[in-house]
């Protein structure tokens, strides 16, 4: 039977280290909500949405209610709208009557993002992807809740170089477009390589076509945790924090598998995966960059940040892996600069840089992800930080990703303000020299070789 | 058989296991188990019930034990017992 013991240590997670469920995603095919009018596309998709998740956030409240764990978000992410809205869509602003249709949905049935405003684009773009891509800045400026993601390259295909020289503009017009909020809309937007189909994490998340018609996947977190479990180990060896790191990812996830499988039950909803990540909030002791300080390093940034942040990753993933039944997503340690207290603090004093960062993301989740950069940054200097991380993911056969803002009107060392969980950034610099001839060339990088591993 | 556990902390004082338990036994709710100490003045204690057999459902036991709870001072929480279940055995 459960001992008081055991009952204190998971009530002091919850109530002092930050244990959340980070996000229940429900996850919606609008496959079946194709037409060739406009008009039909868009009543489906709302009709859809508002009748499957009607019942998303209140089922979340009561979960969280009984077991007295946060859920902090509810959220949908839906097939990608190049493929739903192709037959219908014949200009940008089909695309964006698209986008306030799934705004409005989610408004709705009251969940904070919903994502899959996304076109998968890895090795070429139809006629309609290319539509899509090119309304993001005005859809993402006249919504709220909308987020974006483009996938433009991966192990099996390749890099889709056309893609990401539209990519680099792409992200300055939003830029621009929501420049009134310290370019907001960039936030909203990420750039993909290898993008899984079961991600529930924002920005980046879209129902995939491999994925059943609703699915519920859940995000854990808990950077709290993992740091006051090691707090308990200090001038241990290595093989004592790997296995505390383990022990207390496994107990995190148990949560979310929980979670996961109640919110199944009760919404008849079959459940997809577990995300095993570690995602920071701008809160205090919620932190990525703080567990890797309390595993060494006196600043993230320092020598040593890179292999700290391997094993903090790869533990966690090892300790997980065994808390769930079925895991996927993003799944690995998310260092998102805004987000994170520790990251602010090391990349305002200059002791996290954005070649730092980058190596950084060859061995954990995602990648250069909410890094504000000058507003003046050229849109083929942001094309090559996209390839740069592009190569990273099809290389290593993993998903890396791209969320970077170009603040229009600020320079390196002025602050960005974004609000809420995506926090606030100081304003990084970026390498000067251009890479404009090198974007401009056009077509692939071919697929890498998959033997020969050096 | 669905079992919540019922945790309460805070300062100590005079009845504060007799007001929780009267108020579980005019719920029809049953107590399991119950374990309590006092580390540094400070009441703690932990509760395994059954709450089938209530009329009230889950959230309005929860709220109105919250109440009982504040009226005296301490912090109640109740929890279904899955959450350490989970977290704790293999």
């Amino acid at each position: 039977m459960i001992n008081m013991f055991e009952v204190n240590e998971t009530n002091q997670m919850i109530e002092h280290e930050n244990l959340d469920v980070r996000t229940i995603t429900l996850g919606i095919s609008l496959l079946d909500c194709c037409d060739s009018d406009i008009n039909e596309v868009n009543r489906k998709i709302y009709e859809k949405i508002t009748g499957l998740a009607k019942n998303l956030v209140s089922t979340g409240k009561e979960i969280e209610r009984e077991f007295a764990v946060p859920i902090v978000n509810k959220r949908i992410s839906v097939t990608p709208i190049a493929l739903v809205g192709g037959a219908a869509c014949k200009t940008e602003e089909d695309f964006v009557s698209i986008a306030q249709t799934l705004d409005r949905a989610a408004k709705e049935v009251d969940v904070n993002f919903i994502g899959g405003y996304s076109a998968l684009v890895s090795k070429g773009m139809t006629k309609a992807d290319e539509l899509l891509i090119r309304s993001i800045p005005k859809a993402l400026s006249v919504t709220e809740r909308v987020c974006s993601s483009v996938n433009v390259g991966s192990t099996k295909t390749g890099i889709n170089m056309d893609a990401i020289a539209l990519m680099g503009q792409i992200v300055k017009d939003t830029a621009e477009y929501t420049k009134e909020k310290d370019s907001l809309g960039c936030a909203k937007l990420v750039i993909f390589c290898n993008a899984p189909d079961d991600n529930p994490f924002m920005a980046g998340a879209f129902h995939g076509v491999t994925e059943p018609d609703a699915v519920i996947h859940v995000g854990v977190s808990g950077p709290g945790v993992v740091r006051h479990a090691l707090s308990q180990v200090r001038g241990e060896n290595f093989e004592v924090l790997c296995e505390t790191i383990k022990k207390t990812a496994f107990k995190i996830t148990r949560v979310g598998q929980l979670v996961a499988q109640e919110a199944s039950k009760r919404l008849n909803i079959p459940f997809g995966i577990i995300d095993l990540s570690l995602a920071p909030t701008p809160a205090m002791g919620d932190s990525v960059a703080e567990i890797l300080e309390e595993i060494g390093l006196e600043m993230v940034g320092a020598p040593g940040t890179t292999a700290a942040l391997a094993l903090l990753n790869d533990q966690v993933k090892k300790g997980g892996i065994m808390a769930s039944s079925y895991v996927g997503g993003l799944s690995g340690a998310f260092i998102p600069v805004s987000e994170d207290r520790g990251m602010i603090d090391a990349a305002t004093e200059g002791a996290l840089t954005l070649e730092k960062l980058e190596a950084m993301t060859c061995v954990c989740s995602v990648g250069l992800d909410m890094i504000a950069i000058p507003g003046d940054t050229k849109a083929s200097t942001i094309s090559g930080i996209i390839a740069d991380e592009a190569a990273i993911g099809m290389i290593n056969q993993k998903t890396t990703a791209v969320r970077v803002i170009p603040v229009v009107g600020k320079k390196v060392g002025d602050k960005a303000e974004f609000g809420g969980l995506l926090g606030y950034a100081p304003v990084m610099p970026v390498n000067q020299k251009s890479c404009d001839a090198f974007i401009h060339r056009g077509g692939r990088i071919p697929a890498p070789i998959h033997s020969f591993k050096n | 058989m669905k079992k919540t556990i019922i945790t309460v902390v805070g300062k100590d004082t005079v009845g504060i296991i007799a007001n929780i338990c009267t108020y579980l036994a005019q719920n029809n709710v049953n107590i399991l188990d119950i374990s309590q100490t006092i580390i540094q003045e400070y009441f703690n204690m932990m509760m395994i019930v059954d709450m089938q057999k209530s009329e009230k459902g889950f959230d309005v036991l929860a709220e109105e034990l919250e109440q009982v709870g504040a009226n005296m001072g301490v912090i109640v929480k109740l929890q279904r017992e899955e959450i350490f279940d989970k977290m704790h055995r293999i």
